[in-house]
């Protein structure tokens, strides 16, 4: 931590990277399908000759730039840019769709850059300690984990218990498609060489999420999203209040985002969605979650970004990536020559680690004027431009998008079916969601499951490895919790009714 | 006119042979490589370590893209349909690309792949924590025998390298321990490191990236691996066990002869360069080297191995 470092990271080359890299990277995380891990990946041959810290900047700012990115769409397109804006749809769209879609974004952007400082704080002085809880977490830690992300679908679909459910469980079906990540069986593909690689999570994003909302858009004659008369499009003060007010969910979802962020099994979408159904496990009795709550957005943005600074706890101490983007930073550190390990937080060793870790810092405080600008651009843009352009713009992206995961003319196929079904049962009351936790908590749930069974049978101690670690008892305790609580609160409130009547 | 034309180019592709590496191909632009698994893994940090030598050597740009899915199968399924003019190339692996296909139809055929290189492998290698009882690999043994099935050894996929080293040294040392598989090396490790299981069965490279936090007790080359004299290999101990899982790189079925030549020239050059070599051994990796025309007969002999360990191990039938 020392300051020659801290210099190091301020040279105007690498502010310039850091600038460069937030710009790029929240563009490419505004288009559904490009992911950080894609933006990053091509970019690393480029960081061949550069200097290692530099190279490792560049990479951190061009992540951190696209999980904000991916806020973009998630509240103006109803589709989340990259998988760890999936619950910032949640508000962020109705909020657009009734003409605070500028407000949706600043908000976005101050509570990711807020996340992001406490995910790389957390990096700067609690690395080594921290990286232990990515050991700590072990395949039942994980089972009882995705079981807990699963009971989210109870108090996401309040109200429509039973459609949320059978939404979950189909798309636990959909996540054993394809050749199983553990067994190597191969599974539910009917013969069919299409189904072999299974339902990919961002595709079915795509497809479950953007694809009825283009449906929709040409279905109906109304303008995609409101527009408040005499509001300018600047709110930034206005957001900059909100986000004040919520400092408690501000900081509460950075911590949740930087814990589930150090764990190598998670990742964004699962911070994203713990933090939402924290703050609407604790709103207060007027905010209404679902409905364009802005706390919903600050809880999940803010999340998602202290997953870029936890991920790298574990990437740097113990060489184990956190997300996928940082086995690709990984690689590139590799080449670089830059042996990852504890001794590279020791004094002496560490300055290229900390020279990064300030970077990173930099990055994200300039995500802020950046990030600002860039969403009032994108969120104008959406406003104004017609529908006649706007429809067949997204459209083009999506099937651009779904097709550049791993150039799969089947993965667009399955995108525009899985589109037409989501728009075809969203009539009746079937959410995307549910399905989409299914198909990502899924294959969690399974491995954790299996993993837990064979070594519970080899020491025949199945029930104390189900339920007699303590990190497992308190996850089945937060899930017992989130399972019941809704139920705790509807009774609550017919209670209060029946006393008003 | 067409004759001349033709005159005219015939002499420019003699002219452009003669230029080139003796063969009758060349490059034309970056080369897209295509690694069939997620970043991070060995195949990656190994075509990392390839792409600023594929620079210097031939002036042309080595992009690597992921396609992952299915343990590889996306990406092997849909080798044959790219473009065959050598500016795509896909990485391969052992035993995948032979286990696969014989457990069920899987949208490819071992003999349908066209690897021009193998160029290097990660040897087999029980890794425990630095703090682990078993100092030696007898240690190890020792308990299996006293406590069977009680070992836990985790490890990458099922039907794997890891798992058939499993296998056959469960076999060999006539011992029954318990195979956990898990998504990927980083997650093995992850998992030793936790402590969530006695043992891992990984490779070299384990080694190499954790340092002092593990310890290898023994490797599956036929020498000790320079980056670690100290440890010794399963055939001093006694277990006739050399191998690991044997990474090459292919190009569609339907490129020319002279393409195939072009890029098995060029990976070998890579792989005779003295830094390359070094970063590779640095890495925990061990060097291979067979090219286009030895390839026949290295599969041949890979195919028969694999097939009778996973035939007895009941992976497949």
């Amino acid at each position: 931590m020392d300051a020659g470092s801290f210099l190091s990271a301020l040279t105007p080359l690498n502010i310039a990277f850091a600038l460069f890299g937030v710009a790029a990277g929240t563009v490419i995380g505004s288009i559904p399908g490009l992911t950080a891990t894609m933006a990053v990946a091509v970019l690393v041959p480029i960081t061949f000759s550069m200097e290692p810290a530099s190279a490792l900047i560049l990479l951190g700012a061009i992540y951190t730039g696209a999980i904000y990115g991916g806020a973009y769409a998630a509240i103006l397109l109803n589709t989340p840019g990259t998988p760890s804006a999936i619950a910032t749809t949640f508000d962020g769209y109705p909020m657009a769709k009734r003409g605070e879609g500028d407000l949706a974004v600043a908000l976005a952007c101050f509570a990711s850059v807020f996340g992001g400082l406490v995910g790389a704080l957390a990096l700067l002085f609690l690395a080594p300690p921290l990286s232990s809880v990515a050991l700590a977490f072990g395949p039942v830690e994980y089972f009882w984990l995705a079981i807990f992300g699963l009971s989210l679908i109870a108090s996401l679909s309040s109200g429509n218990l039973l459609k949320g459910l059978a939404g979950g469980a189909f798309g636990l079906i959909l996540s054993t498609v394809g050749v199983a990540e553990i067994s190597a069986d191969i599974r539910l593909t009917f013969g069919s060489q299409t189904m072999i690689g299974g339902f990919g999570v961002v595709g079915a994003l795509i497809g479950l999420y953007c694809i009825p909302v283009l449906i929709d858009l040409v279905a109906v004659p109304d303008r995609h999203l409101d527009v408040k008369e005499g509001v300018k499009s600047v709110r930034i003060g206005e957001a900059a209040r909100l986000a004040f007010k919520s400092k408690f969910n501000l900081l509460r979802s950075s911590v949740i985002g930087t814990l589930v962020g150090i764990l190598p099994g998670a990742g964004g979408s699962v911070a994203g969605l713990v933090a939402y159904s924290e703050a609407k496990r604790t709103a207060r009795d007027d905010q209404k979650f679902g409905e364009g709550e802005p706390d919903g957005i600050i809880a999940t943005e803010a999340a998602n970004n202290a997953t870029v600074g936890g991920g790298f706890i574990p990437t740097l101490v113990l060489g184990i990536p956190g997300t996928p983007p940082d086995a690709v930073i990984l690689g590139a550190l590799l080449v670089q020559g830059v042996r990852t390990g504890p001794a590279l937080f020791q004094s002496g060793g560490g300055s290229i680690a900390y020279t990064f870790i300030y970077g990173l810092i930099i990055a994200t405080v300039l995500m802020l004027p950046v990030g600002l600008l860039i969403g009032r651009y994108a969120y104008k843009s959406i406003v104004t431009i017609p529908k006649a352009v706007l429809v067949p713009a997204v459209g083009f992206m999506t099937i651009i998008g779904t097709f550049a995961i791993r150039n799969s003319v089947s993965d667009v196929i399955i995108m525009i079916l899985l589109g037409v079904f989501g728009w075809i049962v969203g009539r009746f009351g079937f959410a995307a969601s549910p399905i989409v936790l299914g198909l990502i908590l899924g294959p969690i749930a399974e491995q954790g499951f299996v993993q837990t069974w064979i070594i519970g049978s080899a020491t025949n101690n199945l029930a104390g490895m189900f339920f007699g670690r303590p990190i497992s008892q308190a996850i089945v305790a937060f899930t017992l919790l989130s399972l019941i609580y809704p139920l705790f609160a509807a009774r609550r409130k017919s209670a209060q009714l029946n006393e008003h009547s | 006119m067409k004759k001349r034309n033709l005159l005219k180019s015939m002499i420019a592709a003699g002219v452009l042979s003669a230029m080139s590496f003796g063969a009758q191909a060349e490059l034309n632009g970056s080369v897209n490589y295509i690694i069939p698994f997620g970043p991070g893994g060995e195949s990656d940090i190994s075509a990392r370590l390839q792409q600023p030598f594929f620079k210097e050597k031939f002036g042309e740009d080595l992009v690597v893209s992921y396609q992952p899915g299915g343990g590889g199968a996306v990406g092997w399924a849909s080798l044959n349909g790219l473009s065959d003019d050598g500016q795509t190339i896909m990485g391969v692996n052992l035993p995948h690309i032979i286990i696969k296909p014989a457990q069920k139809d899987v949208g490819f055929t071992t003999d349908g792949i066209n690897t021009f290189y193998m160029f290097h492998y990660t040897p087999d290698a029980i890794v425990v924590t630095a703090d682990s009882p078993y100092q030696t690999l007898d240690d190890l043994i020792a308990d299996a025998k006293a406590n069977p099935a009680q070992v836990t050894l985790s490890g990458s996929g099922k039907a794997s390298a890891n798992h058939l080293a499993q296998i056959k040294f469960d076999k060999m040392a006539g011992i029954q321990t318990t195979y956990v598989p898990f998504k990927g090396t980083g997650a093995a490790v992850t998992a030793l490191l936790g402590k969530q299981v006695k043992a891992e069965w990984g490779y070299s490279t384990v080694g190499a990236k954790q340092g002092d936090a593990v310890r290898m007790l023994a490797v599956a080359m036929e020498e000790r691996h320079p980056l670690f004299p100290d440890v010794p290999t399963f055939k001093e101990l006694g277990f006739d066990m050399v191998g690991g899982a044997y990474r090459g790189i292919a190009l569609p079925e339907s490129a020319s002869a002279e393409t195939t030549q072009m890029w098995s020239d060029m990976i070998g050059q890579i792989n005779a360069d003295e830094g390359f070599r070094q970063q590779m051994l640095d890495g925990g990796f061990a060097m291979l080297d067979v090219d286009a025309a030895g390839m026949d007969e290295f599969m041949a002999a890979r195919t028969e191995e694999y097939l009778a360990d996973a035939r007895e191990a009941g992976l497949i039938e």
